[in-house]
């Protein structure tokens, strides 16, 4: 508009301009949020959801399958996987709930170590500052405890269901060993945690605990050959496990460090190849059809008719 | 009959996942059993009828041919993960509000505690303490625990039973696992937690734990009972019967197997054999060697210079 008047006349003045301007704002601003209205009612069409969201959300048995695969965390699962093998039934769901506590237990843990000193100082009476003055600290490290025990029984009880349905058989026997890696190293994360409230329950389990490693056949002192090979309390593996003869401030930073650090990372791993094992080996185990006896000899069922 | 010293020992808040193991071990035993007996009836069925063998869906579960063989994992599995999520994060939300976890006086090395106790999931190891010396009980056993676990792939050569819940196909080998875990394991966490009070002794549940008790065991060692003292003869006597313990067991799993699980015996190599062997009779030696002491009073088999076992 104003370049057509620009060439009627022209020379405009300043005014004019800023009239014309008005004039043509209040015809394109309610035109825009018109449309901007019209553009918020489906939302999925907008730059910032497609952006984010690769699919459509129709419910049809294409997006149902890329909302599992183009998901980086659901894409552990297959898009499709056997009718049966989502029975609570067979699976207990064990291994994915020992997950989902690993989480909760990083979750707080993470938490709780903003309010913890791993000295000998300052330990105990962190936690009592924990239980007592902290926002929700009392929950939070119940939770982290109570979490644990969980894991430990979780853990347990997919290593039973596992077995007892026998799916550590072929294909799936080198999964099963890395699942014995990891009942070690729950057992060893949750006992690395049980010294540092620093209290005499932690202390005395973990001195306990620590002193069968004096008795280690060659590597510790009083195990036998120990001392023939030259060990002695302030050599021996359990020096090493406690950074000195006794459980003192050495121990706790030790134990600090393996329970919020090494562990963890080495777990992680350790989950990641599990995973992606069970995929890899055919997906879940079962249920599977029944075998008979005189089936048993002939050629194995491959990883993919045994699976999905 | 002390209600309270039993309440106190139940309610201790580091022993509340062990009564709650109980139920939940016995829930999935009998989850796990009814399945198994639907399916050994259904592996009878079909063993007796190869028309039918041929045509069956071989599930205890119904199946018609129209029927779509998978389903999407979205939604059918993931709302069953989120539900599960949901479910357990209420009951740790519940159980952490409830119960406070336990917070001891400051660590003292000049206090012992008694008893000191493991954590619980280790009191299995710290019971095997009584029977045997800490390189057995405390490294050995646990070591062996691990490694028997990470064999039993390898060892077991039995392909029936792979994907669904039976025992009429794998007796032996589901029957040596619930007995290493039920009895070896957990029972003996159960012990060391519930029935162990001060000084290690045995107190029944209820009975009070009297920090004064002692009990005067005179405990011998197997050469003893035979009349040897000289210190060579008690190390080869020892090497001679636990020599022979694993030969002549060894020899008993071998008439076994023969006897009873040709198929399977037929399928192992010598190796797998072996290791079966070796484990099974360390395995077997642990309630041995309880009852030997338990029995008999008598604490050591073989005695060295070096160790004892």
């Amino acid at each position: 508009m104003a370049d057509e008047n620009n060439g009627k006349n022209g020379k405009v003045g300043l005014v004019d301009r800023v009239k014309d301007d008005i004039q043509a704002m209040k015809v394109d601003i309610p035109a825009k949020a018109k449309e901007q209205i019209e553009g918020l009612k489906d939302p999925t069409k907008t730059q910032v959801y497609t952006s984010i969201f690769r699919h459509k959300h129709d419910d049809t048995p294409r997006n149902r399958a890329l909302g599992v695969l183009s998901n980086v965390f659901l894409h552990l699962h297959p898009a499709k996987i056997n009718r049966d093998a989502v029975r609570y039934s067979y699976t207990w769901g064990m291994g994915g709930i020992t997950f989902f506590l690993f989480i909760i237990l990083t979750y707080t843990g993470v938490l709780l170590m903003f309010y913890y000193h791993p000295s000998k100082v300052q330990a105990f009476r962190d936690v009592l500052y924990l239980e007592h003055d902290v926002p929700f600290g009392k929950i939070l490290r119940n939770m982290h405890r109570w979490a644990a025990h969980l894991m430990v029984i979780g853990v347990w009880l997919h290593m039973f269901r596992v077995f007892l349905t026998g799916s550590y058989k072929k294909p799936r026997e080198f999964n099963w060993n890395i699942g014995v890696l990891l009942l070690v190293f729950t057992l060893l994360l949750s006992f690395t945690g049980y010294l540092l409230p620093d209290d005499q329950l932690g202390f005395w389990a973990v001195t306990v605990g620590t002193n069968m490693a004096r008795a280690t056949p060659l590597l510790g002192h009083e195990g036998p050959f120990g001392s023939m090979l030259g060990m002695t309390p302030y050599n021996d593996v359990r020096f090493g496990l406690l950074g000195g003869s006794i459980v003192d401030a050495n121990a706790l930073l030790r134990s600090y460090i393996w329970h919020c650090i090494g562990i963890p990372i080495v777990a992680s791993i350790l989950m990641i190849v599990h995973f992606w094992r069970v995929r890899k080996d055919g997906g879940i185990s079962g249920p599977a059809p029944v075998m008979l006896e005189a089936e048993a000899d002939k050629q194995r069922r491959g990883p993919k008719a045994a699976g999905e | 009959m002390d209600w309270r010293q039993l309440w106190e020992i139940c309610s201790a808040p580091d022993n509340v996942p062990i009564v709650g193991l109980i139920p939940l071990l016995c829930f999935y035993i009998y989850l796990a059993w009814k399945q198994a007996h639907a399916n050994d009836q259904l592996i009878a069925q079909l063993e007796g009828d190869a028309a039918l063998a041929k045509t069956h869906h071989r599930k205890t579960w119904p199946f018609k041919p129209g029927w779509q063989k998978e389903v999407h994992v979205w939604p059918f599995l993931l709302r069953i993960e989120f539900l599960a999520a949901i479910i357990v994060t209420i009951i740790l939300m519940v159980w952490s509000i409830t119960l406070n976890a336990p917070l001891e006086e400051p660590a003292n090395p000049n206090l012992t505690m008694n008893p000191a106790k493991a954590p619980w999931y280790f009191l299995g190891l710290q019971e095997m303490l009584v029977y045997f010396d800490p390189w057995i009980a405390g490294v050995v056993m646990p070591t062996m625990i691990i490694v028997g676990l990470m064999v039993i792939p390898y060892i077991d050569t039995n392909p029936l039973g792979s994907g669904y819940y039976t025992w009429k196909q794998r007796k032996f080998s589901i029957g040596t696992f619930l007995f290493g875990f039920i009895i070896l394991w957990v029972a003996m966490i159960i012990i060391g937690t519930f029935i162990r009070g001060p000084g290690w002794q045995w107190f029944w549940p209820g009975q009070t734990w009297d920090h004064n008790r002692l009990i005067y065991e005179v405990n011998r060692d197997l050469p003893d009972i035979f009349g040897i003292t000289s210190n060579m003869a008690k190390a080869l006597f020892g090497a001679i019967v636990v020599g022979g313990y694993y030969l002549l067991g060894g020899f008993l799993v071998y008439s076994l197997f023969r006897r009873y699980m040709a198929k399977d015996f037929k399928r192992m190599s010598l190796l797998q054999f072996s290791i079966t062997q070796f484990l099974l009779l360390t395995m077997v030696a642990l309630p041995l060697k309880m009852g030997l002491r338990l029995l008999w009073h008598i604490k050591y088999v073989w005695i060295t210079p070096w160790f004892n076992v």
